[in-house]
């Protein structure tokens, strides 16, 4: 079995539930970007640049740790449907996936760390976990960002920071980001309030899949925007101690007073969701993830008890369209997906029908 | 038969405002030139219409002057980077600065100075650098919020940095 085929099996390391506010926290992610010195950025390499930087990696992370059974991809040689596959578990970007010239990623074996060569900058490292738990993958970043580091020299400029392609990243190039599972907010009609006031604060607000993606299914992701001017620690602590938090809080508000006041609108929002997964015939990837939010309230909330998270988790993941075709083990189109999913929520959470 | 100036009532208005008062209310003015200058609503004689002419075309010149700028690395133009967000090379930070700054200040809440992580690579003046940024911050901070013991704390800190030698 190949290494993907295996990894579409399993849940990533961060849809484990584990972790401090996972009811509402699903995943804390960190990201750097670095750029190599003596390398234009990469809107203007050769292709023999691109190898170059991309052998300068590889050998890299070859020559430590990181390289210990980590899964290591040739972009330019993977099938589209490894690509979206890796796009769907959170291991690579949509831009890297349908980028072009030499470039890969180097997954580790749990999927707790993926180092995308070639993306928007030179390297691209980012470390993901399950639950609120930004400030133990900040010290697990800064150490793989070290180990790198020993081997390489960086664009580093005194004042202005790690130079990066694009200014916004200028300065740490951190990015943290978070995503939120966020139901009871939306059904109390309160998202737009919490969302805009996310937003005044200087923080980008987007779907599941982030940059450009709508937001489905009451999952939101909250990252950081200023990358100048404030320490990698400090924008960690303001998301750990105030920002999430705070987020966190409202949503549990929301959740208690669905239940003590609309008990019945919410329960009959999870029953309808089970019923639904459970008996489809077709079913479209917008819908099985809004079902999937209100099961997940329901059992979150302990209104709903015969799906584990875990199994949850597992469907959530494996009914995403590269998914689902991988496990099939050919692509599909459209309509066959639809039936397909649907086959598959029936057989997980319909009984016998 | 014109109307003549409320102030002066001598020359002719031709100066015709409507204030909005605290109130509410609005109220009308009517004034000449002479007195609508006095009172600071009117350009100057000398700003006439061929010097803010003379201006416009400057600032057009300079706008083409900076569409222009070329890293001579990369040979990235300013313009190529406003049309596609990303830059050429690193270089381009120290060739673009003069226009760069600004925007980077921007998109970082009026940063412009690296706060954080020092490669370990790099030289003890960028790391002793870094280090007195980030000592001086915190000092702003403690002081904002009254704390004078930390704030001393800080000042020694920062000067035993200072003296060490480069």
């Amino acid at each position: 079995m190949s290494a993907l085929e295996d990894m579409a099996r399993r849940t990533g390391a961060w849809l484990s539930n584990v972790g401090p506010m996972s009811d509402v926290v699903i995943s804390s992610r960190i990201r750097l970007a670095r750029n190599l010195k003596g390398f234009p950025f990469l809107s203007k390499t050769s292709e023999t640049e691109r190898r170059e930087i991309y052998r300068t990696f590889s050998d890299r992370i070859g020559e430590t740790e990181l390289g210990n059974n980590c899964v290591f991809l040739d972009m330019s040689e993977s099938p589209p449907l490894d690509r979206e596959l890796l796009v769907e578990r959170h291991l690579i970007s949509r831009q890297h996936a349908d980028g072009e010239g030499c470039r890969g990623v180097a997954v580790s074996p749990g999927e707790e760390r993926a180092l995308m060569i070639n993306e928007e900058d030179h390297l691209r490292i980012q470390v993901l976990t399950s639950g609120l738990q930004l400030e133990a993958l900040w010290k697990e970043i800064d150490r793989v960002d070290n180990l790198i580091e020993e081997g390489v020299e960086y664009a580093f400029d005194p004042r202005l920071g790690y130079l990066t392609a694009c200014p916004t990243n200028v300065g740490t190039g951190i990015r943290v980001s978070v995503m939120l599972h966020l139901p009871a907010l939306k059904l109390t009609q309160e998202i737009d309030r919490v969302l805009r006031a996310t937003r005044d604060m200087r923080l980008a607000v987007r779907g599941l899949y982030g940059e450009g993606t709508e937001a489905i299914g009451d999952f939101f992701q909250v990252s950081n925007q200023t990358t100048l001017g404030k320490s990698e620690e400090e924008i960690v602590r303001e998301f750990t101690h105030d920002i999430i938090p705070q987020i966190v809080e409202y949503e549990l508000r929301a959740r208690d007073t669905l239940a003590s006041e609309r008990a019945y609108q919410l329960d009959d929002k999870v029953w309808r969701a089970v019923g639904i997964l459970g008996n489809a015939r077709s079913m479209s990837t917008e819908e099985s993830l809004l079902l999937l939010s209100h099961v997940r309230m329901g059992i979150n909330m302990g209104r709903y008890k015969s799906v584990d998270l875990n199994v949850l988790n597992e469907l959530f993941l494996q009914t995403q369209p590269a998914h689902l075709q991988k496990l099939h083990g050919s692509t599909l189109d459209g309509e066959s997906r639809r039936i397909l999913r649907a086959e598959y929520f029936r057989r997980r959470l319909g009984g016998n029908n | 038969m014109p109307m003549l100036c409320q102030q002066c009532s001598q020359s002719s208005a031709t100066v015709h405002l409507t204030d909005v008062l605290p109130s509410g209310e609005k109220r009308e003015r009517h004034l000449c030139e002479t007195c609508a200058q006095q009172e600071g609503l009117l350009l100057k004689p000398q700003e006439g219409i061929a010097s803010i002419l003379e201006k416009f075309v400057k600032h057009g010149a300079t706008v083409q002057q900076a569409a222009n700028l070329r890293c001579p690395q990369c040979s990235t133009t300013w313009r190529e980077f406003r049309s596609q967000g990303v830059l050429g090379c690193p270089d381009d930070y120290e060739v673009f600065a003069e226009h760069l700054v600004p925007l980077i200040e921007r998109a970082h809440e009026g940063a412009s100075e690296h706060v954080g992580k020092v490669p370990a690579s790099s030289g003890d003046s960028a790391k002793r650098q870094a280090r007195l940024l980030k000592l001086r911050r915190e000092l702003n901070q403690a002081v904002e919020r009254e704390d004078y013991e930390r704030a001393a704390q800080l000042r020694d800190e920062i000067k035993a940095v200072e003296d060490e030698r480069p």
